[in-house]
């Protein structure tokens, strides 16, 4: 097996077009989890943890870019402010060791339907940018999940970074696993609340062959919110509208009964995770209201 | 004697270590400081210059009938040095702890996923289990019988074995087995009244899941081919001498040629008594004429082991108004999976064990094991007792509520003590006590709950994925008691042998222990080498590699080193502090009765003499071999289960405090309390390690750790999706430990390591019925179960 140690970013999208059986890894706590269980037996590894400028993070046209190699535990770290969901959600990833390694991008590339980053990308609009010796081009992260495990990116792609605007209002992520930490999820949820454009973010895992989102309850609460005036009046949220919506998000998902959890009860846990989510998010823009929109 | 042999990087060397500590005290493990800086060498470490690698080709059918084995690609794979089938080995071709049943490699028939049937060496571990996928093996696909009831007909199902295996002489209970169709034990109690009636009576009907051992460090082991023509194993198990017996039997060996050294050993819990790869590494390596390694992945561990036995249990109690038991009767079966492995020891223990630590009058026991075509299962930290004691504790705790009394109170009232007649009609000749150790968890604070103060999530159901800051939360508190024989039972000769030798190296008196009791994590070399620190006065205690030039120590189970081997290495340590003493005699010239050896001389307190071993020994080796055995047990009635089956009893509670979510069916243990009497805790630090360990394993069984099986195939072989305790699943513990010594033990002691996992988890389920009001009747509990989904 050969090991493709590029330095810097062009050298890294040549090696990609000049190698099409090339695995790219970053933390290797998806790709090697697959070669030690005989999954994978790549022609060569092409290894992004030495490129140049990867593994960092800096703002952009007022979003946060996030380098591919930035490790979930910098996420935690540094970010836990400007990207409160994506943070929540890093903190729920697997041990110590994992958030020291993994990365956004390769819970990206792999695109699981578990991967605990999606949901929180997904209700932040977050943006995924692709790059390959042809050019750059973005997407939103809701076109970037194609299929079970199946992405956008094309044969000579990398994911260069990771966009997202710093939110206008609360953020949440909750997730359902079997086990108090280090657990694959059951099912997850993840909820921006954008005060500044009157809109709602959602984003489903582990309850679709794809992460996705619940545009029904997004259209149903930002409506809600506007109609009664909550959004200026930050009033109390009426418990009708937290458990409609979390009727909602549940509607939204189409999972399956596996080793995990039966489908019954990951929509059950889905309208909870999804209701509870709104009233601490609601919560939390209440107490702020020095935050202006 | 042997051949000369070579020794692998990573084969054991002889231990000492810094540590100090005689009997009583926290000695520190010789092994210790090697393991904590990842020194340590295991199995998986064993490495020789030459050696060619073993993969195993293993049936993805549960059931099926082999047409036809094609290896002529595997063979001509480059690299590959052999491939082995059944044919390949020379001698029985089945094997088994019990009963001779198992293939060493598949015959006709495969009767679980994952049986191993042919073998492959190659120059390298891929090469080799690429060969592997290139075996042809031609299969005629079976419908798997995968119930234990269904296999013993009492649902209507069909054969799994045609024929009765053969009992072996290493059988240990089964004297009075007769092994017919499916059944590989029915135990019988019949005790007291047979038609007894009672003012309340309380039904369950329980179900408990496949647990696995989960031991960190897989499978693994180096056979070296000797020049006598026989092979040297090295190798991580339980059992040195029972393995060799086995693999003698296979390769048509005797014991002289089949030399065995443990390697480092990465957790057991019964998971290594039964054989793995012991003779297919061996097979390999006198068919190429090299050393060969074998060392599992996680996955292939998962099939390369026994498990526990799921069990499936009716109980009906009786008992006065008052609270008096005045029946119990119960049905309990255990799916014992495609081979027999232990599973008449494991009925044996469910049977005669099953009631719980309750005096009752009147008490009617059938206890089944039965093959089927799930994977094998045997021996497992608890050994059948796990599994009733959530059956019986459930029941105490139901009648409990039908008789409006506290579930303590009504365990007290019923509680064995020294004394009591146990269902088998032994009579409990040492201390006993159950209604203390449960009175004295009662009256330990329970934990407070959070006031109102910011919400840590870590202390929540869900832990940091943050499902709850407190909805839905509610607090339920259980308790449960359990008592396990320790030591083996049911007449087996039950002996343990130990070396110990006392010389000068260097100036310095120095004693070395050699037994062949395996330590596999705890803590047995430590307790050798406090033995001999107190048996003979010295400091400085070497512990031999262990291996099979001595005699057999017997297994590392059933809760017994510390008891048998311990026994045995007290007893050789006193015949040669005999001899040290009948020199200084002759040295002093006069008989003087109080001499003893203390600080590395012979000391006197009557008068003034100290005679240093340095002086006393000079060159001289003092040397001294013997077996030691526990007072014997008998065999039980085959049709009353009557006869003084055990020789100690342990005995442990719990209280455990739950929270649960109960919107979510997620569970937070928030605090495990113990009591345990140990007799006498030879290394309290360890007895504490054991007691934690014990309930983190049982808190597991209770709320997430099983093997899923459907249509007889394992879907989560894996630590992805076979789930054992984190830190954030394992609560701080309250632990008591009582020392009530009993007369019959050396020092004392009781076993320690069984009885705390057997009585935490029925605690941890009953603190779920509390808080939730759910009845829940079997184990692992899931989300599912909790909210009805
Ligand atoms: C013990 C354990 C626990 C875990 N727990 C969780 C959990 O709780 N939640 C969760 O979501 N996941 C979990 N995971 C999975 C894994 O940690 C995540 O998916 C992680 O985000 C992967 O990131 P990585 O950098 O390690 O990816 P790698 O393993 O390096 O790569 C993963 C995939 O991404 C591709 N890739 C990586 N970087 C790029 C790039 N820049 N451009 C294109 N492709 C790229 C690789 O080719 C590969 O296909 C766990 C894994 C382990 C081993």
């Amino acid at each position: 097996m050969d090991f493709l140690r590029p330095t810097t970013w062009a050298e890294a999208l040549e090696a990609r077009a000049a190698f099409p059986g090339a695995v790219a890894i970053a933390g290797g706590t998806d790709v090697m989890v697959g070669i030690n269980f005989g999954r994978l037996r790549p022609a060569s590894l092409l290894d992004l943890t030495r490129v140049a400028g990867l593994q960092e993070w800096g703002t952009e046209d007022g979003a946060v870019r996030l380098g591919a190699g930035v490790s979930y535990a910098r996420v935690i770290g540094e970010l836990g402010d400007r990207l409160p969901g994506l943070a929540m959600a890093a903190r729920t990833i697997g041990s110590p060791q994992i958030r020291n390694r993994g990365t956004v991008a390769g819970n990206l590339a792999t695109a699981s339907p578990a991967g605990d980053a999606h949901p929180a990308l997904l209700a932040a609009d977050a943006e995924v940018e692709v790059a390959s010796v042809r050019g750059t081009r973005r997407m939103p992260v809701r076109d970037f999940y194609t299929g079970v495990k199946r992405t956008a990116l094309a044969p000579d792609e990398l994911i260069a970074a990771v966009s997202v605007v710093p939110p206008s209002g609360p953020q949440q992520f909750s997730k359902i696993g079997t086990r108090n930490a280090m657990v694959v999820s059951v099912a997850a949820f993840g909820l921006a609340l954008h005060p500044d454009r009157r809109a709602v973010g959602t984003g489903i895992g582990s309850a679709a062959p794809t992460p996705r989102r619940a545009p029904a309850a997004e259209e149903f609460l930002a409506g809600e919110l506007t109609s009664a005036g909550l959004w200026e009046s930050r009033a109390e949220l009426p418990e009708a509208t937290a458990a409609r919506f979390g009727e909602l998000v549940a509607a939204a998902a189409a999972p399956i009964d596996d080793v995990r959890g039966t489908a019954r009860y990951r929509v059950h846990a889905l309208s909870v995770i999804a209701r509870r989510a709104l009233t601490w998010a609601w919560a939390d823009y209440r107490n702020d209201p020095a935050k202006e929109i | 004697m042997s051949a000369p042999t070579r020794v692998p990087a990573g084969a054991p060397e002889h231990l000492t270590g810094p540590g100090s500590g005689g009997v009583g005290d926290d000695a520190e493990r010789p092994d210790g400081v090697l393991k904590v800086r990842g020194e340590f060498a295991y199995g998986s470490d064993l490495w020789m210059a030459d050696m060619l690698w073993g993969a195993t080709l293993r049936s993805p059918h549960p059931y099926a009938r082999i047409r036809s084995v094609d290896t002529s690609a595997a063979l001509a794979t480059p690299g590959v040095r052999a491939v082995l089938t059944a044919d390949d080995v020379p001698g029985e071709k089945v094997y088994g702890l019990e009963l001779a049943d198992q293939p060493v490699l598949a015959l006709d028939v495969v009767r679980y996923q994952g049986e191993p049937v042919a073998l492959v060496a190659a120059d390298h571990p891929e090469t080799a289990r690429l060969a592997a996928t290139r075996i042809r093996v031609d299969y005629e696909v079976w419908e798997p019988v995968t119930d234990a009831r269904t296999a013993l007909g009492h649902r209507t199902g069909n054969q799994v074995h045609d024929s009765a295996p053969e009992v072996t002489e290493l059988s240990r209970e089964n004297a009075h087995l007769h092994p017919q169709g499916n059944l590989v034990r029915h135990l019988k109690i019949r005790k007291g009244d047979p038609a007894p009636a009672a003012d309340v009576v309380v039904v369950g009907e329980y179900e408990v899941g496949m647990q696995d051992q989960a031991f960190l460090g897989p499978e693994s082991g180096l056979a070296v081919p000797a020049e006598d023509g026989g092979v040297e194993l090295h190798v991580a198990t339980q059992w040195l001498h029972v393995d060799q017996r086995q693999i003698c039997s296979a390769l048509g060996l005797p014991p002289g040629q089949v030399r065995l050294t443990l390697a480092g050993v990465g957790g057991a819990f019964g998971g290594r008594e039964d054989l793995s790869m012991h003779v297919h590494a061996c097979l390999l390596a006198l068919r190429t004429g090299r050393p060969v390694k074998m060392s599992y992945n996680r996955e292939e561990s998962f099939f390369g082991h026994v498990h526990r036995h799921p069990a499936t249990m009716r109980y009906e109690h009786g008992a006065t108004r008052d609270g008096q038991l005045v029946y119990v009767k119960a049905e309990i079966y255990f799916d014992g999976g495609a081979y027999a492995s232990s599973t008449p020891a494991v009925v044996g223990n469910g049977g005669t064990m099953g009631i719980g630590p309750y005096v009752v009058p009147s008490v009617h026991v059938d206890c089944y094991g039965a093959y089927t075509n799930n994977p094998p299962c045997g021996a497992m930290r608890g050994f059948g007792s796990v599994q009733t004691a959530f059956g019986y504790e459930s029941q105490m705790d139901a009648l409990a509520a039908e008789l409006g009394m506290d579930p303590v109170e009504l365990r007290c009232r019923n509680a064995m003590e020294q004394g009591s007649t146990t269902p088998t009609g032994q009579v409990v000749d040492s201390p006993a006590p159950v209604a203390e150790l449960l009175r004295r968890l009662a009256a330990m604070p329970l934990p407070t709950r959070d006031d109102g103060g910011e919400v840590d999530l870590r202390d929540m159901p869900g832990g940091v994925s943050n499902t709850t800051h407190g909805e839905g939360v509610r607090r339920g508190v259980g308790y449960a008691v359990a008592y396990k024989n320790v030591g083996f039972s049911e007449g087996y000769d039950d002996y343990s042998t130990a070396r110990v030798r006392l010389e000068v190296v260097g100036g310095e008196p120095t004693a070395t222990v050699h037994t062949a009791a395996a330590e596999v994590g705890q803590g047995l070399v430590t307790v050798e080498q406090q033995i001999a620190r107190t048996e003979l006065g010295v400091e400085r205690v070497v512990v031999h590699p262990k291996d099979t030039t001595v005699g057999s120590a017997g297994s590392t189970s059933a809760s017994r080193q510390t008891y048998v081997t311990g026994g045995a290495v007290k007893a050789a340590c006193e015949a040669v502090r005999e001899q040290v003493l009948a020199r200084a005699q002759r040295l002093v010239g006069r008989t003087v009765p109080d001499l003893r050896l203390a600080g590395g001389a012979v000391v006197s307190d009557s008068e003034d003499i100290t005679v240093p071993l340095a002086d006393l020994l000079g060159d001289d080796v003092l040397e001294e071999t013997l077996e030691w055995r526990h007072r014997p047990t008998e065999a039980i009635d085959p049709e009353t289960g009557q006869g003084f089956a055990h020789v100690q009893y342990a005995f442990s509670a719990h209280r455990a405090v739950v929270d649960v979510d109960t919107e979510l069916g997620l569970v937070k243990v928030v605090e495990m309390a113990c009591t345990q009497d140990v007799g006498k805790a030879i290394n309290p630090q360890a007895v504490i390690g054991q007691i934690q360990g014990g309930t983190a394993q049982g808190l597991g069984l209770a709320v997430m750790e099983e093997i899923l099986i459907k249509d007889g195939t394992v879907r989560n072989p894996s630590f992805t999706d076979y789930l054992i305790p984190t830190i954030l699943d394992m609560p701080p513990m309250r632990i008591e430990v009582l020392e009530y010594a009993d007369p019959h033990a050396p020092y004392g002691l009781r076993g320690v390591g069984e009885a705390p996992n057997i009585s935490s988890g029925p605690a941890v389920l009953a603190a779920i019925r509390a808080a939730t009001g759910l009845p829940l009747a079997r184990v692992p509990v899931r989300p599912e179960h909790l909210t009805g989904t």
